[in-house]
């Protein structure tokens, strides 16, 4: 899942301030599981903007709506009455959703407010961690399954490097070194010679270095 | 010879190798290079010139190698993967071999996350075993890493890595040195070692794997002054090992002129030590922020004058 966190409050004002009035627009996916954008996290944060407006001496109308998903045109279509008579949308969806709003009601400015972290799984109750960088040329058949591009600190691909220490990462304590977990990993499975091949070079052209990005499905093209 | 430098021609005649490191300013003060030069002139077969470490802006290892070299001192230009892309590193290989530079260290480098820039991005496009790869490939091959040919005046380098005998997992440790030899590397300098047991322990196992036949095993030693500067290395760099007998012994000495005297001999019971193991074939001084104190070391350990090798043709 994409995991995104709220933007600081201040920011959000700030970036509304010129607007009287605003739809607030969540998603039901992703950010929904992560309680940074769904239907809960819309109310709470539109109470907290009136509140804040009202003080201000400067109210703002607010209309409430979370589609099923923000990054899908069928999705947000459902509330283009409702848009069409709003000067600005803040999204609480990921930076896919607000791209998706801002593409397809190109009229209303759609503002972001929350920042967009990572592909990641809570591994526990409200903590997510990141498990994916999208590079595009997925190399977890031979690391045990468990990613270096996302969770190396130094991306490393022949790991793991002098600083690991007691199972952690020598830049973050607090997070495992995931050289020492793929190395435990492939011992388990019998599989340690996979550490022994010197990994060449990665080719960074599937990952976020050559452009945007785009996948065709041609079987299913209308 | 695969780069003529002198550290190769010392290291193949069979002599017992020094290396000290030579770290730049953060300034543009070549003075400041010249002086430190003066400190390993003559007593080392290579002055390592570091690259930004611990991610602190420095004056770069390749420019501050060239004026070592100016001063009669080989550098070792060390080069780390955190701030340059495979494009930006083959052209520096490509100016600093052009600026008469023959031995390169090939290193991840210090996380940017505890330098003075933490905003920076971290490059990484390569890790340190795909940049000695790099590096003999454009040496051996004469090709660039995408295949192209060095149509002429390919980089010959003396090619280095670094090995940590210390850090986890240490069963991988090993076979991370075979890799390294694997990927190309000629010579490798350690980390610090202050567990001599324990290093002895990790080159046991080198030696039954045959690897010391195959690489020049350079044994990294840190002289210090004090036990805080032990106690902070144990405590705050990770994969280092320092055993507590060691801060115990520096603690027990009083006066700080005796300290130092006594951190220079436990430095020399170390050499003493660390020559008699099978498989080392010299050592790399690292004495951070005291480096005036190398050629004490290396006169009293014995190991001046340097031996005369004969310049390659």
């Amino acid at each position: 899942m994409i995991v995104a966190d709220r933007k600081p409050l201040d920011e959000i004002l700030g970036s509304i301030e010129p607007y009287q009035k605003i739809a607030l627009m969540g998603c039901g996916g992703c950010v929904t599981i992560c309680f940074s954008g769904g239907t809960k996290a819309v109310e709470l944060l539109a109470s907290q903007i009136r509140m804040a407006r009202q003080m201000a001496g400067n109210p703002i109308e607010i209309i409430e709506c979370t589609p099923e998903r923000q990054c899908e045109f069928e999705f947000i279509d459902t509330f283009k009455d409702q848009l069409s008579s709003v000067g600005a949308v803040l999204s609480i969806a990921c930076g896919v959703g607000v791209q998706t709003m801002n593409e397809h009601f190109a009229d209303a400015i759609t503002i972001p407010g929350l920042n967009t972290k990572f592909m990641g799984y809570p591994v526990e109750h409200a903590l997510w961690q990141e498990r994916c960088a999208g590079c595009g040329d997925c190399v977890l058949h031979w690391t045990g399954g468990l990613c270096p591009v996302a969770r190396c600190a130094k991306r490393l691909f022949n790991g793991p490097c002098g600083g690991s220490s007691g199972g952690r990462c020598e830049v973050d304590k607090e997070v495992d070194c995931v050289w020492q977990l793929i190395h435990d990993r492939l011992e388990k499975f019998d599989k340690l010679e996979n550490l022994e091949i010197v990994r060449p070079a990665k080719d960074w052209r599937p990952s976020t270095n050559a452009g945007q990005r785009k996948v065709k499905f041609e079987e299913a093209m209308l | 010879m695969k780069s003529g430098s002198r550290l190769e021609r010392v290291l193949s005649a069979g002599h017992f190798a020094v290396t000290a490191e030579l770290g730049p300013p953060q300034s543009a003060d070549a003075e400041n290079i010249r002086k430190k030069a003066q400190h390993c002139l003559g007593k080392v077969d290579g002055a390592n010139v570091t690259d930004n470490q611990t991610a602190i802006v420095r004056m770069s290892s390749i420019a501050a190698g060239a004026i070592a070299l100016s001063c009669g001192v080989e550098p070792v230009v060390q080069m780390v993967c955190r701030d340059r892309n495979r494009i930006a590193m083959q052209s520096d290989i490509l100016g600093a071999a052009a600026l008469g530079i023959k031995n390169i260290l090939c290193l991840s480098g210090d996380h940017q996350r505890f330098g003075n820039h933490p905003q920076a991005a971290g490059v990484y496009d390569l890790d340190s075993m795909q940049l000695i790869d790099m590096v003999r490939r454009m040496r051996d091959d004469k090709t660039f890493l995408c295949g192209d040919p060095i149509k002429t005046c390919e980089p010959r380098l003396f090619i280095g890595a670094a090995a940590n005998p210390f850090a986890d997992p240490l069963s991988f440790r090993v076979t991370r040195l075979a890799k390294k030899i694997a990927a190309g590397a000629d010579f490798i300098q350690t980390q610090c070692i202050f567990d001599v047991d324990r290093f002895e322990h990790y080159m046991r196992m080198v030696v039954d794997r045959g690897l010391h036949e195959k690489v020049y095993i350079m044994a990294g030693l840190t002289p210090v002054r004090s036990e805080r500067a032990l106690q902070y290395m144990k405590d705050e760099v990770p994969g280092m090992f320092v055993p507590d007998a060691l801060i115990a012994r520096m603690a027990a000495v009083e006066v700080k002129e005796a300290k130092k005297e006594e951190g220079i001999k436990i430095c020399l019971e170390m050499i003493e030590r660390i020559k008699n193991i099978e498989g080392v074939r010299g050592i790399h001084l690292m004495p951070i922020g005291w480096e005036s104190i190398t050629p004490v070391i290396l006169e009293r350990a014995g190991l001046l004058p340097r031996p005369e090798v004969p310049a390659s043709a």
